[in-house]
């Protein structure tokens, strides 16, 4: 495959799980196994495809868009069916064809209530295609379409196959989205009236430095950061995601997490920061205040919680923190720091939801003091698996965690863009309580794995038969395990990557 | 003075094919009325055929009072195609409720007729004849149920109310002919661009001109005259109630747009805040309403409000000036009318057509009695969440198509006012998905009642509501197919 030619690899890539998703629809809903097979099957392909795809990018390029098309779409709006994919793109797209295929083959073995694997797997691959979709889209008409397709599958999984309180969250999930989302198309067309390019497209929107003043920047930033920042979510935008992440059965938990809150984060970098950099530029504070708020207070929340998948929501509220702060900082550590976190937190939080959504197979409840203790005797293969991932979460040196935590704070002790002139002291102060946050998250990781890993399993626990690690879970986790280690030790898989596309970005910023 | 009857060709063919249904219905005995259905539609077709074969023409007749262009012709379609529509969901309906089938069909002919007139109406006068000859017949249509109590409530309500609009109407628009000394559209423009200033209108034309504004938005049941609206389209007959929501009300879109651009537009500064103030109390009224309503026929009349204040909000930003700032506004605000209005009316009959399916022998309309639907009839299930998600603007769906436009109208230039109502909006569209989502999580996810009837919605009922949720996500998919052809109809209006 020829980067500079081979646009229909990406487009084939991303329409592959749809047209699985419609002829699942053949397959009489009976044939229970052959229709996860075939899911496992459509995953695997599209997997394989991109896999094939990453080896073929010209990583010499990668502040480049490559594997392009661009035809006319929507002649009337000057729309354009335009993808292409980039350093910054790539690693979100990856992961977002790892996850679905892992967990298709999760769900070969394990699926919640009410069962119906062609309507579940369907949805899924319905939300892969809305998801990937949007890390590849450089239209701005595009990139809203796709990202509003996620909302309509995630709906139906957290309201279907959800837990006890399923009707609330799924509904909450999707008008708290809808909210921002409409705010952010509002945006996009004063960006495209405004501009006077007639165009939706990302890439020329971009270059066009300085569109409009400054206090239309503003507004017009106020308008996309409502819809990124509930997608990612920060605070004070993130209630929905505890209830959404709590009731979500485990598979929508995983992709939820592991790419769903990423199209946030990565919108703010690929469409709000180039396009409106003045904007940006007056509202990085903000956004530093808020998103370390959000460590903070995802923090406490965490050492309140019961409920250990719960307690992992809270968890994404403080690691996307991070991530913001990251991107708050302005300079090219520090988005490079934000995109490095976007994908530690992808792995890892997706393989904590598959693990919680394994202990609740298991034990039947998720709740600490249920459990009380004893994992590493009762099962102990579960149990180290357990303790490595949430090590790995805490921001540990050496596993992925730890670079997007650190970076972050590293990046945003210096802020760039002039902001370190202006506000070098508030930034300062940002790095202090970012850093107590990394303090709390290790106090209740700690706190957690002690009251269920260790000690004697109680007596309700310790003559029930429970199954250690089972075959069909190694193959899907393993590769997530590995990773985890993988991005720790050679970070520069992801920052290799991105190093000239970041650059390329904050070059048009002015940066 | 030579009159252009090709150019009427539409209007004929349908007032032939109304006289033809009445005598057919006279002439057929029994079970054998219910062929008055395939004979009207088979009148529509040679309408569209007729209507398809002027395409691209520029015709005026009857001294410029009627004229065929891009817009009237682009009407014209979306009406006869609403008609072949709802006489697909008549189908059987009436011969099932013992109605009176044969006046029902020539009575809805006859409406039609006057939405087919209403786009090619360029004169204050023969506007008021179009429009009522969408209302007298469908004062008696919803009466029809003569037996039902609430069918005759609907109707009386209606009738007055509908009255009383038309001669607040009528005021108006002779107070407008004393000002201007004419009722052509265009010569009504002209006359107040050469007589008043910007800024300091006669205080009365203004009153005269809110005064026709007020007789549409009766029509198109806006607030505060939007409380017939679900009244009537409970007690009508479900067919009935679809031509109502859709044609009806699109039939007076084409009349405000008509009279607002063509010949008030020298004083959009005055009737644009109105209606833009009038929308958003419109579409919030609707939406709040229908989170309260148990059932779904009158959940969709709610829904059908607010939806009405979504395509008033363009009309929120029109402007009064001929710079061409103010023209591109006015034009993009007009296409989002037009646009809205297909999609509006795809979806909604779509809507309607699956209550008609789930309504057929078991009479059930209870937003309960669509618990477990998908499972007892994956087909209605189905395309009812496909419409739902559509009315509420999801992706892949021409609902969001037709939000889209709205907000592109709203924010071709900024300003402070167009921001409040793309804010209105946002915030109704929240809050309509909502209901829209409860009815959908019903149909999926809950348990169907003990004993709850399957559905039998029959073959022509399928075939139109299957037609029309593959319209909505073609559409949603490549709206080019439709924008493609809007964009090309222009507010020329003969300016």
């Amino acid at each position: 495959m020829d980067p500079n030619t081979a646009g229909w690899a990406l487009v084939a890539a991303l329409l592959l799980p749809v047209a699985g998703a419609v002829a699942m629809l053949l397959i009489p809903a009976e044939a229970d196994r052959t229709i996860r097979r075939f899911a496992v099957v459509v995953t695997g392909v599209a997997f394989a495809l991109v896999a094939a795809l990453t080896a073929a990018f010209d990583y010499g390029r990668s502040g480049e868009l490559q594997f392009v098309t661009d035809v006319p779409w929507i002649p009337a709006i000057d729309a354009r069916f335009h993808l292409g994919i980039d350093g910054i793109s790539l690693p979100l797209f990856f992961l977002s064809f790892l996850l679905p295929f892992l967990s298709a083959i999760y769900t070969t073995k394990h699926l919640p209530e009410p069962g119906k694997p062609k309507a579940f797997l369907g949805l899924m691959l319905l939300l892969q295609t809305g998801m990937a979709g949007t890390f590849v889209a450089f239209d701005l008409i595009l990139f809203f379409i796709f990202f509003e397709l996620v909302l309509v599958p995630m709906f139906f999984m957290i309201g279907m196959w959800g837990g006890p309180r399923r009707d609330y969250a799924s509904v909450k999930f999707f008008l708290y989205t809808l909210f921002g989302s409409i705010f952010m198309l509002v945006s996009f067309l004063a960006v495209y009236f405004q501009s006077g390019l007639r165009s939706w497209d990302i890439v020329e929107l971009s270059q066009a430095a300085g569109i409009g003043s400054v206090t239309f920047q503003t507004w017009a930033f106020l308008g996309m950061f409502l819809g990124f920042a509930i997608k990612v979510p920060m605070w004070p935008f993130h209630t929905w995601l505890p209830d959404a992440h709590t009731e979500a059965p485990t598979v929508g938990s995983v992709l939820l997490a592991g790419v769903l809150l990423k199209i946030g984060t990565y919108g703010f970098i690929r469409i709000a920061l180039p396009i409106l950099p003045d904007g940006a530029l007056r509202f990085a504070p903000v956004l530093g205040v808020l998103a370390v708020i959000g460590i903070v207070y995802g923090s406490l929340c965490c050492l309140a919680q019961t409920d250990v998948k719960r307690l992992i929501a809270f968890s994404s509220v403080g690691h996307m923190g991070f991530v913001m702060l990251g991107i708050a900082a302005m300079n090219e550590a520090g988005i490079q720091a934000a995109l490095f976190g976007n994908i530690a937190h992808g792995v890892i939080t997706g393989m904590l939801f598959f693990l919680a959504g394994s202990l609740h197979e298991r034990y039947h409840t998720r709740d600490i003091a249920v459990i009380g203790g004893g994992m590493l005797m009762k099962i102990p293969r579960y149990g180290v698996l357990l303790t490595y991932v949430a090590v790995a979460s805490l921001g540990l040196p050496g596993l992925a965690g730890f670079w997007g935590e650190f970076g972050a704070m590293w990046a945003a002790i210096s802020p760039g863009l002039g902001l370190s002139d202006t506000y070098g002291g508030l930034y300062l102060g940002l790095v202090v309580f970012a850093a107590i946050g990394t303090v709390l998250t290790a106090g209740y990781f700690l706190w957690m794995l002690q009251r269920v890993n260790l000690g004697r399993p109680s007596e309700k626990w310790a003559a029930a038969e429970l199954d250690d690690v089972m075959r069909v879970e190694w193959v899907a986790w393993a590769p997530l395990l590995l990773l985890i280690l993988a991005l720790g030790v050679f970070p520069r898989l992801v920052f290799g990557v991105q190093d000239a596309a970041v650059t390329a970005l904050l070059r048009s910023m002015g940066g | 003075m030579a009159i252009d009857f090709g150019a009427l060709g539409p209007e004929i063919a349908l007032a032939v094919t109304a006289l033809v249904v009445l005598a057919a219905d006279l002439s057929l005995r029994g079970p054998a009325k219910q062929l008055v259905n395939p004979v009207a539609a088979a009148g529509t077709v040679v309408a569209i055929a007729l209507t398809l074969r002027l395409w691209g023409d520029e015709r005026s007749t009857f001294g410029g009072t009627f004229v065929i262009d891009s817009l009237a012709l682009t009407f014209k379609l979306l009406f006869l195609g609403t008609l072949l529509a709802v006489l697909g969901i008549s189908w059987r309906f009436f011969a099932e409720g013992r109605y009176f089938q044969g006046e029902y069909y020539f009575l809805i002919v006859t409406a039609f007729l006057g939405m087919v007139l209403m786009p090619s109406a360029r004169d204050l006068l023969t506007l008021f004849v179009a429009l009522e000859t969408v209302s007298i017949p469908a004062f008696v249509m919803v009466g029809l149920r003569k037996r039902d109590l609430y069918s005759s409530e609907a109707s009386l309500k209606f009738f007055l109310i509908g009255v009383l609009s038309v001669a607040i109407m009528l005021l108006g628009m002779s107070l407008v002919y004393g000002f201007t000394g004419t009722t052509s559209l265009t010569g009504i423009a002209e006359a107040i661009a050469a007589t008043q200033t910007p800024g300091s209108e006669t205080p009365l034309l203004l009153a005269a001109v809110l005064l026709i504004v007020v007789g549409f938005g009766f029509k198109v049941s806006a607030v505060p005259f939007h409380f017939w609206a679900p009244d009537t389209y409970a007690g009508a007959p479900m067919p009935v109630t679809a031509m109502l929501a859709v044609a009806s009300k699109a039939a007076g879109f084409v009349g405000l747009t008509l009279v607002a651009f063509a010949a008030f537009a020298p004083l959009a500064g005055a009737w644009a805040p109105v209606l833009g103030v009038v929308a958003l109390a419109t579409m919030t009224v609707g939406n709040l309403g229908a989170l309260q309503q148990r059932d779904v026929v009158r959940l969709l009349a709610y829904s059908s409000v607010a939806q009405a204040g979504y395509i008033l909000l363009p009309f929120g930003v029109a402007r009064g000036g001929t710079d061409a700032l103010s023209l591109a506004v006015n034009q993009t605000a007009f296409r989002a009318v037009l646009l809205y209005l297909v999609a509006y009316a795809v979806m909604n009959i779509g809507a309607f057509a699956v209550v008609i399916g789930v309504a057929r022998r078991s009479g059930l309309r209870a937003t309960a009695d669509y618990a477990g639907l998908g499972a007892r009839s994956p087909l209605l299930g189905g395309a009812m969440t496909v419409f739902l998600l559509s009315l509420g603007g999801a992706p892949l769906t021409v609902g969001l198509w037709a939000k889209f436009a709205i907000v592109e109208a709203l924010t071709v230039d900024v300003t402070a006012f167009g921001l409040v109502l793309a804010a209105g909006l946002v915030v109704n569209s929240v809050i309509a998905f909502f209901y829209y989502l409860r009815l959908i999580r019903g149909i999926w996810m809950e348990a169907p009642a003990e004993g709850a009837p399957v559905p039998q919605p029959g073959f022509n009922l399928s075939l139109v509501v299957v037609g029309l949720a593959a319209l909505t996500v073609v559409l949603g998919v490549l709206p080019a197919l439709v924008t493609d052809t809007t964009s090309v109809v222009t507010l020329a209006l003969g300016r």
